[in-house]
């Protein structure tokens, strides 16, 4: 989309907006809000060199909450016209009326609107055709096949792009709006032995698609990944120290966040509760809020009730700094809003000194962790138990593959017996992470 | 359609296609501009879904939400490539731009001939009710509050308590090239508790909950809602007295029910035609061969009245069917879509689903349960000397093509001497598919499905699916545990 049609996409938007606060008004609501986003991609599957799916994306959707008083209803359509939003609108004052008054319900507060939108580098529309996709996948997916004959079989090669523009508006007059595009690259082959099959994959997303991993790249990887798998054995069942590689490393942080979130901390259901100002992690692990880096995935100037985004420390020398909170968890919580409605953006592990090759030789002996599976992880108690699959390195070196394992512990030790952060950091995702060393978790296996 | 369904096709046509003047003959005319291509099937799938749900914690209802969708996806598909665009508006301009971008899938070619339409007579699985309707919005409040006082008043221990209340209805169409003419309305509810108690500072939560094809009033018969509550209460204070889980292989009885999710994971994926037509499943090409022990016999059956995975039709206009997957032990057959049932050269069978008009269809599964077998529970139970009883599980993970499957337990006992002793923490399970079944040298004779709360995901797709199972001794499975 051009720069012209991408302005007239958000006014359009933004002219809805206002149409659904005159009408929640018109219905007596006291305050409203409302978000919108209109969407459209290309996603592109190939399989052993052949097209196998072409879809084309395009949505659209409003959101709209109502307040009469301390009473709140919401709705949803994807319909646009008149009709439907006073449907919408009318269905939400609706539901007002039966809910309870609640003391902490409302907008976010109106002095911590956002009064300027930055602007964070986020959209890099392109006009990519279903043709150029289709030799993009199908090269990332030759590069993977034609990498090792041991390569017996693909779940192919993908190619997606997406762009989309999002409002979001309320009666504190607030009224801010921007465009963001993604672009992805994956790849997934199989490879096959005497032992039977393993699959692996590999994928590159970024808001520009010259920043996307070549397709070379990800093919290769994705099959260096998978055959690096073959042969894998299980392990004793014992307590054994484990690195989490870099891409499984996040999901760790994510945990954290879960247990530092609003919602889990008034429910009394986190077992970080209460540790605000005290020591969770080693003194040398600093974790940072970083919503405006440019170009970033994670990044937005504004949370998802218009409350100005700011960088900020979650832990600094291993003490917990702060919580994760909308504007409702922190009333509850006798707190201000960190502008996290919706979530957290861009979190990021400072790195530490020793590159993945480096903590493997710290190691020594134990568990390197580069996949994990299943939702085994309690944020009441802390209590962990995944399914897992990596490799067993002995002197820091991999010694051989490892899977059809389970690796348990409890997220508050193993974070206080956290051991090192890795300077290979995972750029992908919205939580940055490097590899983690982790003192010691139960295996087990035979 | 036959009168039996309780449905009219003209009364679904009325409410998807009157709104913007569409008529059976311009959707003939918008599939015809799809098969001037090279394409050997085309389909269009049109469907308005409602959804509403109330959600109560700190003792109040605070929130609730109400949405509509309707919208209309286009497929064409050309031996096994598949194009599909969609639209979220119902309007013939719309659909034609998303019938030709679908068809570009395919090379212009020669026009094929739609077949003359047939319409499919589904089952009579459920009714085409409105759930949203069956009760007032203040009767719905009441409901979720009468769960929090129960909850409360069972133990003063309970400090928290969080009820949702959901439910909905889809209204399907779809026209085929294949002369597939079928709707169907599909109405769903669901209600979930979660508890949190706290004991000399250490907390715990426990969950229940149930749902089906039916309206609200099935929570408030047989007081099955302060049910939940009182299930989501035991199990909390169960996990109270819980130690550390055990870390190794063990022999592990599963309990009934919910506890089938085991087969879902291990087996069910497994068997779904997508991945064995590409031969990227663990159990490609091993249709005959024994993949359980002689006890096992493992079905998919999207025919069971009012049950939350049941469909009257699947998404491409078939009826569901009772599929046998293992029978005594061994491997009789996949699920199938049309596309990959094509491609395999055998007839679908009926399991392809779709999460929205959004998104394609795939084969998916329905309720999956293993069929009950001779033994008593509690002589299940004395056979083991040494062991993990394990009653309710979370979710679940599988890696089709290496077959390892994990799931995790919420609520656990060990068994000593032939005896449950003591509740262990959750732990998440490990094992390989294709050798898990041949494992189970038990099972027992009360077989029981879950209670209708199964959510499935595959390639980003969520539906509604069920599990369920009897009691099964395996003889060795990996429990990962902190205990060594």
């Amino acid at each position: 989309m051009s720069r012209r049609d991408i302005v007239k996409v958000q006014a359009g938007l933004e002219s809805v907006a206002e149409q659904v606060l005159q009408l929640a008004k018109g219905r007596g609501a006291t305050a409203a809000e409302v978000a919108l986003s209109e969407e459209s991609g290309l996603s592109v599957n190939v399989r052993l060199g052949e097209v196998e799916t072409i879809e084309f994306n395009k949505d659209k959707g409003i959101g709209v909450t109502v307040y009469f008083g301390q009473r709140k209803g919401s709705a949803s359509t994807a319909d646009f016209s008149r009709a439907a939003l006073d449907d919408a609108v009318r269905a939400a004052c609706s539901i007002a009326t039966f809910t309870a008054d609640d003391p902490y319900t409302g907008l976010a507060d109106a002095d911590r609107m956002a009064t300027e939108i930055p602007d964070l580098d986020l959209n890099y529309p392109w006009d990519v055709t279903p043709e150029m996709a289709i030799e993009l996948a199908t090269a990332c997916e030759d590069a993977a096949r034609s990498y090792d004959e041991q390569i017996s079989n693909s779940e192919g090669a993908s190619l997606s792009s997406h762009e989309g523009t999002r409002v979001y508006a309320n009666s504190h007059g607030f009224i801010g709006g921007y465009s963001t595009t993604r672009h992805s690259m994956s790849c997934s082959v199989i490879a096959e032995d005497k032992n039977g099959m393993q699959r692996d994959y590999w994928y590159s997303v970024a808001r520009d698609r010259n920043d996307l991993e070549s397709a070379l790249e990800i093919g290769n990887k994705s099959a260096a990944r998978t055959l690096q798998r073959l042969g894998g054995r299980r392990l004793e069942t014992g307590k054994v120290p484990v690195l989490f590689a870099a891409d499984v490393a996040g999901s760790l942080i994510s945990h954290m966040i879960s247990a530092i979130r609003g919602g889990n901390l008034y429910r009394k259901s986190s077992f970080l509760l209460d540790k605000l100002g005290e020591q969770i992690f080693p003194d040398f692990v600093h974790i940072h809020e970083k919503p405006h880096m440019k170009k970033v995935l994670g990044s937005a100037p504004y949370d998802s009730e218009g409350v100005a985004t700011y960088a900020r420390d979650l832990v600094r020398d291993g003490v917990l700094q702060g919580y994760v909170l909308d504007s409702y968890a922190a009333r509850k919580l006798k707190m201000e809003s960190t502008a996290n409605s919706g979530g957290v953006h861009n979190v990021l592990i400072e790195a530490g000194e020793l590159d993945q090759q480096g903590l493997l030789r710290e190691m020594g002996s134990g568990l390197l962790v580069t996949e994990l599976l299943g939702m085994g992880v309690n944020t009441v108690t802390g209590d962990y138990s995944r399914g897992a699959a990596g490799f067993w390195v002995e002197n820091g070196v991999i010694a051989y593959p490892v899977d059809e394992i389970t690796i348990a512990g409890n997220l508050s030790d193993m974070f206080m017996q956290l051991q090192a952060v890795g300077n290979d950091i995972d750029y992908r995702g919205n939580i940055k992470c490097g590899s983690l060393l982790i003192d010691a978790m139960t295996i087990a296996g035979t | 359609m036959t009168e039996t369904t309780g449905l009219s096709i003209e009364s679904v046509q009325q409410l998807l296609l009157a709104p913007s003047g569409l008529g059976v003959n311009e959707l003939e005319r918008v599939l015809a501009t799809i098969m001037q291509h090279d394409v050997d099937y085309a389909d269009l799938y049109f469907q308005a879904s409602r959804f509403e749900s109330w959600t109560l914690e700190d003792g109040i209802v605070t929130d609730g939400v109400h949405s509509v969708e309707r919208g209309v996806g286009a497929r064409a598909v050309s031996g096994e490539k598949s194009g599909f665009a969609y639209s979220d508006e119902i309007a013939l301009p719309a659909l034609q731009e998303a019938a030709a971008a679908a068809r570009a899938i395919a090379r212009q070619g020669q026009e094929k001939q739609i077949k003359a339409w047939t319409r499919t007579a589904g089952h009579n699985l459920y009714l085409p009710t409105d759930p949203l309707s069956s009760l007032g919005d203040r009767a719905k409040i009441e409901l979720l509050e009468m769960i929090d006082r129960e909850a409360r008043e069972l133990d003063p221990r309970v400090k928290q308590v969080i009820a949702s209340l959901a439910g909905g209805d889809d209204t399907i169409l779809l026209l085929a090239s294949d002369g597939t003419h079928a709707a169907d309305v599909r109405p769903l509810v669901r209600l979930n508790v979660t508890v949190i108690v706290e004991q000399d500072g250490r907390r715990e939560q426990g969950s229940s909950g149930g749902g089906c094809r039916r309206d609200y009033h099935y929570f408030i018969d047989e007081e099955r809602a302060l049910g939940y509550a009182r299930e989501a209460v035991r199990q909390a204070l169960v996990n109270l007295e819980a130690q550390d889980a055990p870390a190794g292989t063990m022999q592990v009885v599963l309990g009934s029910g919910w506890p089938g999710v085991l087969l879902h994971e291990a087996i069910g994926h497994g068997l779904e035609g997508d991945f064995n037509r590409k031969g990227t499943s663990a159990f490609s090409g091993r249709v005959g061969e024994r993949v359980a022990s002689d006890l096992c016999t493992v079905v998919d059956d999207g025919t069971l009245a009012q049950r939350r995975g049941s469909l009257n039709i699947d998404d491409e206009g078939v009826p569901t069917e009772n599929t046998v997957l293992i029978e005594k032990g061994v491997l009789k057959g996949y699920m199938q879509d049309k596309l990959n049932a094509r491609l395999m050269g055998v007839a679908s069978t009926g399991n392809g689903r779709r999460e929205s008009y959004a998104h394609l269809p795939m084969p998916r599964m329905t309720n999956t349960y293993m069929l009950a077998g001779q033994h008593a529970p509690e002589e299940i139970i004395a056979s083991v000397k040494n062991g993990l009883y394990a009653v309710n599980f979370g979710g679940g993970q599988v890696d089709i093509t290496s077959g390892k499957f994990v799931f995790s337990a919420s609520e656990a006992y060990m068994i000593e001497n032939g005896k449950v002793t003591y509740p262990v923490k959750g732990a998440t399970l490990i094992g390989s598919g294709p050798d898990v079944l041949q494992r189970v040298t038990m099972v027992g004779d009360d077989l029981a499905l879950d209670t209708g709360v199964g959510t499935c995901g595959k390639e980003g797709q969520s539906v509604p699916v069920g599990v369920g199972q009897p009691t099964l001794l395996i003889d060795g499975l990996t429990v990962g545990g902190t205990n060594v």
